[in-house]
């Protein structure tokens, strides 16, 4: 059904296109003030691809994914300021942890589908936010871990305006955008979705659905990590609720808005809801009526998300 | 239905395309003062926001809207008490808007976001309500500048006020757990206990508290007094519980000023009586300068002013003081950050108050009562320090070499 589309160009590639161009290109003829939200736009849609992964192409709709994401972004914040640790190790020290965190947890919850793993990884995902709260020696509770220095200043760009971190979090963006295209195009990610749709025949023909299910987990929480670690160094800071509930089901939002198992739409989902949140609040302080009403007319209209609009179900 | 499907992502890609003309028609020759400000505007803290909003509009409309000779240019963002998204608000804010000085922030979290980022901007930045205490001290900044308070402020003075007039000994605190209680608390235990007090038991409730009876519980029948640090509906809440539990008239109820601010009084009933609480305003406070302020709020809002209407106020008033100060001249934000520390406007609601050299005020610490006047519950107040310092009267630099108040 997804696996197994045809590639001829159609509008909808074309756009892909366009909007590739767009962020290869505008920024340096764009204000600071859009550099930085264009640059929110493709670490966020880092993290909602991620999501996708479970969500779209596993089936697995987890509700705690902003934890990996919170922690990979604590394990920055703690070793570039606490320990002054180099720029490397911070972003290694992020990365493992999101990602053995991910591997701790998937034993967990990959035991269980549909409503139970939505459960289970939201408790998960409250535990994370409450530890990140109380456990004050390390992250310093409520205030979070400001002070984090530079990237671009790091590797010896220059520090100056947002364009050289947009260039950064662009190239990881599309490098994390290929391997995920080449690992839902793989035999693994191929045996993915045969799990989403139908587990006990991917059982019957002789797959090892609980292993393939923990690693699309695993995996999932290591592209979280790196979107996590980009979005410390953006921010200069990391606070609680880069990990709290709400910040999950916003995520989960981007990728049910955009289309999932198609990895581009829960891009287009986080750039519409950055973008729409930004310029609305601008104009109206009745912007979360706004944006309620796009969520219930997508729901209406497209309820397979903007990326799936005109395709048969 | 394709085309319906069509019409709806054309619509939405409008909708973007459309906000962002508009957003790029920004400047006009004859450039006014632009101050970017910025509060939760939605969510939990939302009703706090629009006090402290509603104060600075006052303000500006008693001025209408001129200073230095120039025209003032308000543009408020909602920080939705989100620290990424404070950040990302005064990104916009200072990169797109341009404006000249930043006011606003509610949450402490947001505090210490968005201070570094205003420190690398070189943006004066005012925050009129944001009470994390090393905001001005062991990481202040020399672009902000704070006429609010610090969270330990008012509770050294109570905690002596507390042992001495009061005749208290012991002490159970219940507060909420995160900085602003840790500091609070920290604070009124270091004054009281150094009296000769006793600080029983600290008790610590989670701030998405819904029940306070497993908390009560625990507090000993035979300590003099309760402090209690809350604010919002765990006020309320604990009030009604503390009654409840036969604990009112039997151990008396003390507390930092925000458990019976105003943005929760009105709310509360009789078994609010009593409470003995420290802060820098209090909305019964018996001046020209603060019956004057009272009663114009009244009028225009239709209720009364908490400390966070009088915090923007002030706070207003001292911006806008530092940019008469310089005939209006913001573009040099030297100047203006410079001015922001040395003027010293006079006729506040809350009383004299002056910057120390670490940007936070030496103010006026009221210790209230709540009673009924007229039908209403109020915070009389039954005693005042003056002019009270961040560090008490403990010498500033011993005192920044001690560890910040933590659990």
């Amino acid at each position: 059904m997804v696996a197994l589309r045809a590639f001829v160009i159609t509008p909808k590639l074309l756009l892909a296109g366009l909007c590739a161009l767009f962020l290869l290109v505008a920024p340096p003829f764009l204000s600071a003030y859009w550099v930085g939200l264009l640059t929110q736009v493709v670490i966020l849609g880092i993290l909602a691809m991620s999501l996708d992964l479970l969500i779209g192409y596993t089936g697995l709709p987890s509700l705690g994914h902003a934890g990996f994401f919170g922690v990979a972004a604590y394990g920055v914040g703690v070793l570039s300021t606490t320990y002054h640790a180099g720029m490397w190790t911070s972003i290694a020290g992020g990365f493992l942890a999101g990602t053995l965190l991910a591997a701790l947890f998937g034993l967990i919850v990959s035991h269980v589908r549909d409503v139970y793993f939505l459960m289970i990884t939201m408790a998960l995902g409250m535990v994370l936010w409450g530890l990140s709260f109380r456990w004050i020696p390390v992250t310093g509770g409520d205030n979070g871990i400001s002070g984090i220095p530079r990237l671009e200043g790091l590797i010896g760009l220059p520090a100056s305006g947002p364009i050289p971190f947009y260039y950064i979090a662009l190239l990881v963006f599309a490098a994390c955008m290929l391997l995920m295209t080449l690992l839902v195009r793989s035999p693994f990610g191929l045996t993915l979705q045969g799990i989403r749709e139908h587990e006990p025949r991917m059982r019957s023909l002789g797959f090892n659905t609980w292993l393939h299910g923990y690693l699309s987990y695993v995996c999932a929480g290591a592209f979280a990590s790196i979107a996590g670690i980009m979005w410390a160094y953006y921010n200069g800071f990391v606070s609680p609720t880069y990990l709290e509930l709400t910040a999950s089901s916003e995520l989960f939002l981007m990728v049910t808005l955009g289309g999932p198992a198609t990895l581009v739409g829960p891009v287009i989902g986080a750039g519409a809801i950055v973008i729409l949140k930004n310029v609305m609040s601008a104009y109206t302080a009745r912007w979360l009526l706004i944006l309620g009403i796009i969520y219930i007319v997508t729901i209406l209209w497209a309820p397979q998300g903007l990326w799936n609009l005109g395709k048969r179900r | 239905m394709e085309s319906r499907k069509a019409t709806l992502i054309a619509a939405l890609f409008a909708l973007i395309c459309a906000a962002s003309v508009i957003a790029a028609q920004t400047g006009t020759p004859q450039t006014p003062i632009k101050i970017g400000f910025m509060v939760p505007l939605s969510g939990g803290n939302a009703q706090n926001g629009r006090d402290i909003l509603n104060g600075f509009l006052m303000y500006l409309d008693e001025i209408g809207y001129k200073a230095g000779g120039r025209k003032i240019d308000l543009i408020v963002e909602d920080d939705e008490a989100i620290p990424a998204v404070g950040l990302t608000k005064a990104r916009k804010l200072i990169e797109r808007d341009e404006v000249h000085v930043m006011a606003g922030a509610l949450l402490s979290s947001t505090g210490y976001a968005l201070a570094p980022y205003i420190t690398s901007m070189k943006i004066p930045m005012v925050y009129p309500v944001v009470s994390a205490d090393d905001l001005t001290q062991r990481r202040r900044s020399e672009w902000i500048v704070r006429t609010g308070w610090s969270g330990s402020q008012p509770n050294h003075a109570f905690g002596e006020y507390v042992y001495q007039k009061l005749g208290v000994r012991s002490v159970v605190t219940v507060a909420l757990d995160y900085a602003f209680g840790w500091e609070s608390v920290g604070g009124f235990e270091r004054t009281f206990v150094a009296q000769g007090g006793q600080l029983r038991q600290k008790i610590w409730v989670p701030i998405s508290v819904h029940d306070f009876a497993p908390y009560l519980a625990q507090i000993p029948r035979d300590v003099d007094a309760v402090y209690a640090l809350l604010l919002g509906r765990s006020a309320l809440q604990f009030m009604r519980q503390y009654q409840e539990f036969g604990l009112k008239g039997r151990v008396q109820l003390i507390g930092g000023g925000t458990t019976t601010d105003e943005h929760v009084l009105p709310f509360m009933g009789d078994e609010a009586l009593g409470a003995v609480t420290a802060l820098h305003y209090s909305a019964a406070l018996d001046t020209p300068e603060n019956k004057q302020f009272a009663e114009s709020y009244r009028t225009r809002y239709k209720k009364v002013p908490s400390y966070y209407s009088e915090s923007m106020y002030t706070g207003g008033k001292w911006l806008i003081a530092a940019i008469n100060a310089i005939d209006g001249r913001v573009e040099d934000r030297q100047a203006l950050v410079d001015a922001l520390r040395r003027v010293k406007p006079e006729g506040l609601p809350r009383g004299p108050m002056e910057l120390d050299e670490y940007g936070n005020p030496i103010e006026n610490v009221y210790i209230r009562r709540v009673e009924r006047v007229n039908g209403q519950l109020q915070n009389t107040v039954i005693d005042t320090f003056p002019r009270v310092s961040q560090f008490w009267n403990f010498d500033p630099a011993r005192y920044l070499s001690e560890p910040l108040y933590a659990r």
